[in-house]
Formats: structure tokens, C-alpha cells, sequence
């Protein structure tokens, strides 16, 4: 008898996370079905790029900026130590390049547009506007889904490789403060180690993980019920679920990356 | 039954619904529903809160699946069809939300104009600006043309919503709890507009409410629902003129006898 109500505890938590799990699977799916298939909202995806890409600039300036700036800053004691101070340019733009970037854009934009796009679409749910959408006969899921995961997509390799630039920028003004370095020779200096397999990699987990927090924060709105409580916990979970991912993927992408390394 | 629209209900059948069955867990919601609606005719469904009346007309719409039994929309088993046919149905039908959902980032008129994304004729900015006004001006709220939706009181948002469904001129038209929420002189108002709507375009319709006033005004049949099934369904006097205990008390508990 305590077997069977154990079993039917287990069953009864078991069963909303597999079911959650195949519902995921069959939206990430259609997102894929729908996205190649016309008629394209170019204008609503217009739109959302530009919400996503440009007006997270100040962001991104900001937090690349002072990227650049804290890790210099840091990394200079300990390569004076080795003697090593002329690899400071080098060893910042691999770091910006292949790690730095791609995962502190990402989750700097998991949290403001991850979040963002929970909540629009979580209250768009819950007040019945994505249903309005629907029954005037166009495409709720093309119309707002497609074109936000289809901007994030686009948007996060773009914003990756403005906090790049901006990092080294501020890497630059951190190194000229102390020593007599030209804008031109900082840059040769620090692009020259980069490879092409770095800019590649980089730009593979930008893509992927914009992919990720568009179709988390879209998953999560779309979905949501239970009022408002429910649109503040989708906005939450686009967050906590995009980062998780994030971090899955890094791990991931950086193995896979090391092979190819391994085997040039 | 004729108007100075010229208005006539037929015996064509728009809506037929036979046996239909819906349930959430072990909830069941509706439980063998058994309904037609004709060409021209306004019906109101009356029923408790958490009866199952927004449930049927999601169903009618094709937002939810029923679990049984046949739902047919201008010759259509909504849940039959594939999604490409489901959208070119809707574009034949009008819904009116309960709480108006009208669209919180555009402006009254973006809102007005958007179902006509969908419509597969091509249209100028200026057809669309002249399609626009002409159903505001049909609901009365010209002036709140570039006003967003939170500027507007709750009368003027269903107002907004019952103009955003009529831009594609549907031939069904479903109304959620229309006069819910509104004060009586509001009320009184967006029912003389369901009825002109009727007249105007020649639209059939359910309504879905628990206004007695409301069905009273705005129907020409009454179907009561009770526990997942209709107990009765003829004019507003034949479903009230009854020693039915369970019609009497919800009849009595809406204060106009």
C-alpha cells in the first residue's frame, strides 16, 4: 500500500515535468516549421530587432566597457609578475573573443530581454490578446514568436561583437593611461593571436544562445496562466531557464571547440 | 423577422453543435451540449460563472479542442479542419472578449486595423484608414481614434473590441460576457449596439452572458446552461414563464422579476 502511494507521488510529479519537456520539444518544433515558411512578418521582426538590438546598446556599452577595463586592471599584477606585460592586448582579446563576450552578453540579455519578452507575452496570455490574435485569423505564433526569437537570433552575435570592441576599447584606454600605446598598435597587438576558429566559436554560441533566450522567454509568456502571479513567474523562469541553458551550452560548445583545436 | 436594415433570420443553419463534451482533469464542463444557431439570429447563452459558456464559445472559435461530439461553423467542423482553413474561417467570425483584449502596445486605430493582416485582399493605407473610421464611426468613438487602449474607459474598450471584430464584416459574431463589469448605462448602450450590429451587418451571434437584461435586449432566443447541459432553450418568456425551481432561482437572482 505505502508502494503504491510512493509510486503515485513519484508518477504525479513525474508527469508535468515529462509533459513540459515534450511540449518544449513540439514549440521549439513549430518554431522551426514556421519560421522558413511564408507569408514573414518582416515588419513586426523590424521592430524587434530594433527593440532587442538597439536599445540594449547603453547596456552592452556599459558592461563591455567596464569588462575591459576591470579585467585589465586585474590581469596586470600578476603578468608584471611573469614579465609578460606586452601579452596584456593578446590575452584580453582572447578572452573577450572566446569567452567573455558571447557569455556576459548573453546573460546580461537573458535578464533584460529574456525577462522582457516573458513578461509581454505572459501578459499578452493572460489578458487574452494573443487568443485575439488568433481568432482575427493571423498567426499569433509566427506573429510574436517567430519574430522575437528570430531578433534575438540575430541580435545577441551583433550585440556579442559591439561588447568586444567596447571591452577592448576600454581595455585600450585602462593600458594608455599608464604607458605611451597608439590606438593602432594596441589593436594589431591584441587581434593578432585571434583565429579564425575563435571568431567562429564565438559567434556559434552567440547564435545559439540568442536562439535559446528568445525560445525560453517565448515558451515561458506563451505558456503562461494563472494571472498576473503567473505572468512574474514566466518573466522568472525566462531568466532562471535561459541562464541554466547558457551555462549547459558554454560547457558544451567550449569541448567541442577544444577538439577541433586539438585536431588543427 | 424584418428591420429597417432589412434583416431577416432564416432557416440556414450557421452553428450546429451536437453532443459535444468537454472536460479539465476531472472536471466536466460541458457534458453532451446540443445546439443550433440560424442565419440572422442572436442567441444568448445564459448560465452561472464557471457554467462552461466562455468554454463552448473558445470551442465555437477553435481555441479549444472538445474532447467529443461535432462542432460545425458555417459548414466548417472546426475541429476537423487544418490551421490554414481554421484562419480563413475566422476571418467569417467576430470575437468579443471579455475583457475587450485589445492590443496594449497600438494605438486605437493599430488595433482597429490589425485583423486585416490576416485578410488576403491587399489593401492601400488609405483603404485601410477609410475601413478603419467607417467601423468607428459605426460604434460612436471616432474621437478616440490615437488613443491607446489604457486612455479609454471600460464601455469605450468594448466598444473598441466589438469595432476591431466588425473591420472584416464577419457573419458570426461571438460575444464573451459583453456588459459585464459596466456601469447600467453602459450596459444599456453596448447592448443597443450588439443589436444594431445584428441589424447593420446581418450578423448571427452568441451571446455569452448572465445579464438577463442583457439576453432580454439583445436576443432572440435563450438557451440556459446548467451543469454542462441546456435545460432549456425558446424566447426570453417561454425560458422564464416556468415553475422550474433551478430557471426561477437563477431568474429571480438577477433582481427583474
Amino acid at each position: 500500500m505505502k508502494t503504491n502511494r510512493k509510486v503515485y507521488v513519484i508518477s504525479k510529479n513525474l508527469d508535468p515535468f515529462f509533459l513540459g519537456i515534450y511540449s518544449a520539444y513540439q514549440f521549439v518544433g513549430r518554431y522551426f516549421r514556421e519560421a522558413f515558411k511564408p507569408p514573414f512578418e518582416f515588419t513586426e521582426l523590424k521592430k524587434q530587432c530594433y527593440a532587442i538590438g538597439v536599445k540594449s546598446l547603453p547596456l552592452i556599452t556599459l558592461t563591455g566597457f567596464v569588462t575591459g577595463v576591470v579585467f585589465t586592471k586585474q590581469s596586470r599584477p600578476s603578468l608584471q609578475d611573469l614579465g609578460a606585460v606586452s601579452w596584456l592586448p593578446s590575452l584580453i582579446a582572447i578572452a573577450l573573443v572566446r569567452a567573455l563576450a558571447p557569455l556576459i552578453t548573453s546573460l546580461i540579455s537573458a535578464g533584460k530581454i529574456g525577462s522582457n519578452i516573458g513578461a509581454q507575452l505572459g501578459s499578452m496570455r493572460v489578458t487574452e490578446q494573443i487568443d485575439a490574435i488568433d481568432v482575427s485569423g493571423v498567426n499569433a505564433f509566427k506573429y510574436l514568436v517567430v519574430t522575437r526569437v528570430t531578433a534575438t537570433t540575430l541580435m545577441i552575435p551583433i550585440l556579442m561583437m559591439y561588447f568586444a570592441f567596447v571591452g577592448l576599447i576600454g581595455s585600450f584606454l585602462n593600458v594608455s593611461m599608464g604607458e605611451n600605446t597608439s590606438f593602432i598598435s594596441y589593436f594589431q597587438e591584441a587581434l593578432s593571436p585571434i583565429s579564425f576558429l575563435d571568431v567562429l566559436t564565438g559567434l556559434f554560441k552567440s547564435i545559439m544562445y540568442g536562439l535559446t533566450i528568445g525560445l525560453v522567454g517565448s515558451y515561458k509568456g506563451y505558456n503562461a496562466t494563472r494571472g498576473t502571479e503567473g505572468v512574474g513567474k514566466a518573466a522568472n523562469m525566462a531568466v532562471v531557464v535561459s541562464m541554466f541553458l547558457i551555462f549547459v551550452e558554454e560547457i558544451i560548445i567550449v569541448q567541442l571547440s577544444g577538439w577541433i583545436r586539438l585536431a588543427q | 423577422m424584418t428591420s429597417q436594415y432589412n434583416h431577416i433570420i432564416t432557416d440556414e443553419k450557421v452553428i450546429t453543435i451536437n453532443d459535444l463534451h468537454k472536460s479539465f482533469g476531472e472536471l466536466t464542463v460541458l457534458n453532451g451540449v446540443k445546439l443550433d444557431i440560424y442565419k440572422g439570429e442572436n442567441v444568448a447563452v445564459l448560465g452561472r460563472s464557471g457554467s462552461g459558456k466562455s468554454v463552448l464559445i473558445k470551442i465555437i472559435a477553435g481555441l479549444l479542442k472538445p474532447d467529443s461530439g461535432t462542432v460545425s461553423v458555417l459548414g466548417q467542423e472546426v475541429d476537423k479542419i487544418t490551421e490554414k482553413e481554421l484562419r480563413t474561417l475566422r476571418l467569417k467570425i467576430g470575437f468579443s472578449f471579455q475583457n475587450s483584449a485589445l492590443y496594449d502596445s497600438m494605438t486605437v486605430r493599430e488595433n482597429i486595423a490589425f485583423p486585416l493582416r490576416g485578410n488576403t485582399e491587399k489593401l492601400t493605407q488609405k483603404e485601410i484608414n477609410i475601413k478603419v473610421e467607417e467601423v468607428l464611426d459605426a460604434v460612436g468613438l471616432i474621437q478616440t481614434i490615437n488613443q491607446m487602449p489604457s486612455e479609454l474607459s471600460g464601455g469605450q474598450r468594448k466598444r473598441i473590441g466589438i469595432a476591431r471584430t466588425l473591420i472584416l464584416k464577419p457573419e458570426l459574431m461571438l460575444y464573451d460576457e459583453p456588459t459585464s463589469g459596466l456601469d447600467p448605462i453602459t450596459c444599456i448602450e453596448i447592448n443597443n449596439l450588439i443589436k444594431e450590429v445584428q441589424e447593420r451587418y446581418n450578423t448571427s451571434a452568441i451571446i455569452i452572458t448572465h445579464d438577463l437584461t442583457c439576453a432580454k435586449t439583445t436576443a432572440n432566443r435563450v438557451a440556459l446552461l446548467i451543469e454542462g447541459n441546456f435545460l432549456t432553450q425558446g424566447t426570453f418568456e417561454e425560458v422564464f414563464d416556468t415553475e422550474d425551481e433551478t430557471v426561477k432561482i437563477f431568474f429571480d437572482y438577477n433582481f427583474i422579476t
